[in-house]
């Protein structure tokens, strides 16, 4: 019976989602981008759901219960997905771009890692907890992503640690003309004019070593995907094995054999490992590959519509009469935020500013939204749609395996969804993404600022679990009194 | 809601965290099986799917056997043998 219901959940689920894309395309053709996005989205939803695939827990199980089970699955996915975005690169069909690198990405990564800890899920894990009913994660999603991260670019509380010399390079960019000095109001905004727009990007394939030493498309093989992927993600995959797994492993293999080990154990139990959790594996390979293919297709669309961003899709409309624009719904620039790619953070800023500005808050006065991302509504928003496709994806996964639940949180768990989602949304903010779109994608497009977050990320899951760990001895010790 | 660790007869236990989500139940199912003795049995109640296959994976690498495991009304109950 429950099978039943859940079954037919399921099929309106999708059968809504599929209502929604018919109803974009026929209103206008050019709304198949936005399609695009949330079939995509749903992808990412029911894979992430299936193989329980959080990046929160790829850090966090293995210094919480030492399970690498999590970190194995990021690490494969990163791998194939270098591939695919090296090929890519190599036709010209790419739409990845690197970013500014700089302590900071570090230390927002620290910040992030401390709060996905808590939240109980990173920003793609929350989505897709979400759509298994669990409203902790909402409650992170929503207060801390989407109105933390808006409130977080239009405020002027952190001033007091921003040094004079950001503001003085701020300054020097306005009476140049850009940004303009109207959308200059915040704290955020004097630190992406100020410092961050002063920092230089690195894709491995772009430096001068890699593209004199190896000229045509070999570079993005070598430098992004071997150089900058598969080899740093090959060796945490064995200094893993090495300090979670191999102790536990050869005392199984000795007993067996009765015996002496050798290397070729280890090389097993290293294989032991990835296959250790199947489902979480084979989704990481998957994932890898579907990432690739969402870039393709995105690049593709924007190839076929004349475009390179979505903002231009959204002016030809308008100009056409089809649609009429709000004023700020485009960004100075005449785009909104369209990465082309798996991205989760900044289109739900996008929703939390859109939100805001209902209760009167001007949210257009700052780079983030006037000058970088626009802030369109909600359904035009292309990257809103991927976030929507992935709770409604994991929803319709978590229906067919009789896993969706739905759940309020309660006493501490508000608590840690809200401090928790909060950090996640600021931790996300000063790196331009998250573990998506700082760790992951940046990571397998040759970017090196991906590993200084994902350095970040560990060691901020690594406090957050000591905390949990000492708050939960306390709660067991109570628990025993008993006993 | 809070959690509940209970011990419910001789050598066996019962651990319920549901309405937890990650990492709560998996740190409380470490923490006790770590608190029972070798041969103890602890029924784990929990609704988190994510925290199930993390609990699978540490009893394997630890060598605690998941005697049962079975879904009902959206809560898995796993029963774990301490090893």
């Amino acid at each position: 019976m429950e099978e039943k219901r859940n079954q037919i959940w399921a099929l309106i689920i999708t059968g809504l989602m599929i209502l929604i894309s018919v109803v974009y395309y026929s209103v206008n053709v050019f709304y198949m981008y936005v399609v695009a996005y949330i079939w995509f989205g749903f992808a990412y939803g029911m894979m992430l759901q299936y193989g329980r695939f959080c990046f929160a827990s790829a850090s966090r199980d293995l210094f919480a219960a030492g399970v690498p089970r999590m970190a194995v699955g990021v690490l494969v996915a990163l791998m194939f997905f270098s591939l695919i975005q090296a090929t890519l690169a190599s036709t010209n069909m790419s739409t990845f771009h690197p970013a500014p690198f700089g302590i900071h990405t570090l230390i927002a990564g620290w910040i992030f890692g401390m709060g996905m800890v808590l939240a109980g899920g990173c920003a793609s894990g929350s989505l897709y907890k979400i759509g298994e009913g669990n409203m902790t994660s909402f409650v992170a999603a929503f207060f801390g992503l989407c109105i933390g991260q808006a409130v977080f670019v239009d405020v002027k509380w952190f001033n007091f640690l921003i040094p004079q010399s950001w503001v003085d390079s701020a300054a020097a960019k306005v009476a140049g003309g850009f940004p303009p000095a109207d959308k200059m109001t915040s704290s955020f905004d004097t630190y992406l004019a100020g410092y961050v727009w002063d920092k230089s990007s690195i894709q491995l394939s772009h430096t001068k070593t890699f593209s004199e030493a190896l000229p045509g498309i070999t570079k993005y093989f070598v430098a992004d995907s071997l150089v900058n992927s598969i080899i740093p993600a090959t060796i945490l995959l064995v200094v893993i094995y090495y300090f979670f797994m191999r102790k536990g492993f050869i005392k199984k293999r000795a007993k067996q054999k009765g015996g002496q080990t050798g290397l070729g154990d280890h090389f097993a139990g290293v294989w032991n490992m990835i296959t250790a959790s199947k489902r979480t594996t084979i989704m990481g390979v998957i994932i890898g590959i579907v990432a690739g293919l969402h870039i393709l297709v995105m690049k593709g669309l924007q190839l076929k519509f004349g475009v390179s961003n979505f903002g231009q899709i959204l002016t030809r409309m308008d100009k056409a009469g089809d649609i009429t624009l709000k004023a700020g719904e485009v960004s100075t620039k005449g785009t909104v935020f369209d990465p082309g790619y798996w991205y989760i953070t900044s289109q739900e800023g996008q929703l939390g500013g859109w939100i805001l500005e209902k209760f009167g808050w001007n949210m257009r006065d700052n780079i983030f939204f006037g000058v970088n991302n626009g802030l369109p509504e909600p359904w035009r928003n292309p990257a809103l749609w991927m976030s929507i496709g992935i709770i409604f994806g994991a929803m319709v996964m978590a229906r067919l395996s009789n896993e969706f639940k739905f759940k309020m949180p309660k006493g501490e768990l508000w608590v840690w969804g809200l401090v928790g989602g909060i950090l996640m949304g600021w931790g996300s903010r000063p790196s331009l993404g998250c573990n998506i779109g700082a760790f992951f994608i940046r990571i397998a497009g040759g970017d090196p600022s991906g590993w200084l977050y994902g350095t970040g990320m560990i060691a901020g899951a690594f406090i957050g679990v000591k905390f949990f760990n000492w708050w939960s001895e306390r709660k067991m010790a109570k628990e025993m009194e008993a006993f | 809601m809070a959690m509940k660790f209970e011990k419910t007869g001789e050598g066996t236990y019962m651990l319920d965290v549901c309405g937890y989500v990650c990492p709560h139940p998996q740190i409380y199912c470490k923490k006790s099986l770590e608190k029972m003795n070798e041969g103890d049995v602890v029924e784990v109640i929990l609704d988190n799917p994510s925290s199930v296959e993390t609990i699978s994976q540490m009893c394997d690498q630890v060598g605690h056997d998941v005697m049962d495991k079975k879904t009902e009304g959206g809560k898995i109950y796993m029963k774990i043998k301490k090893g």
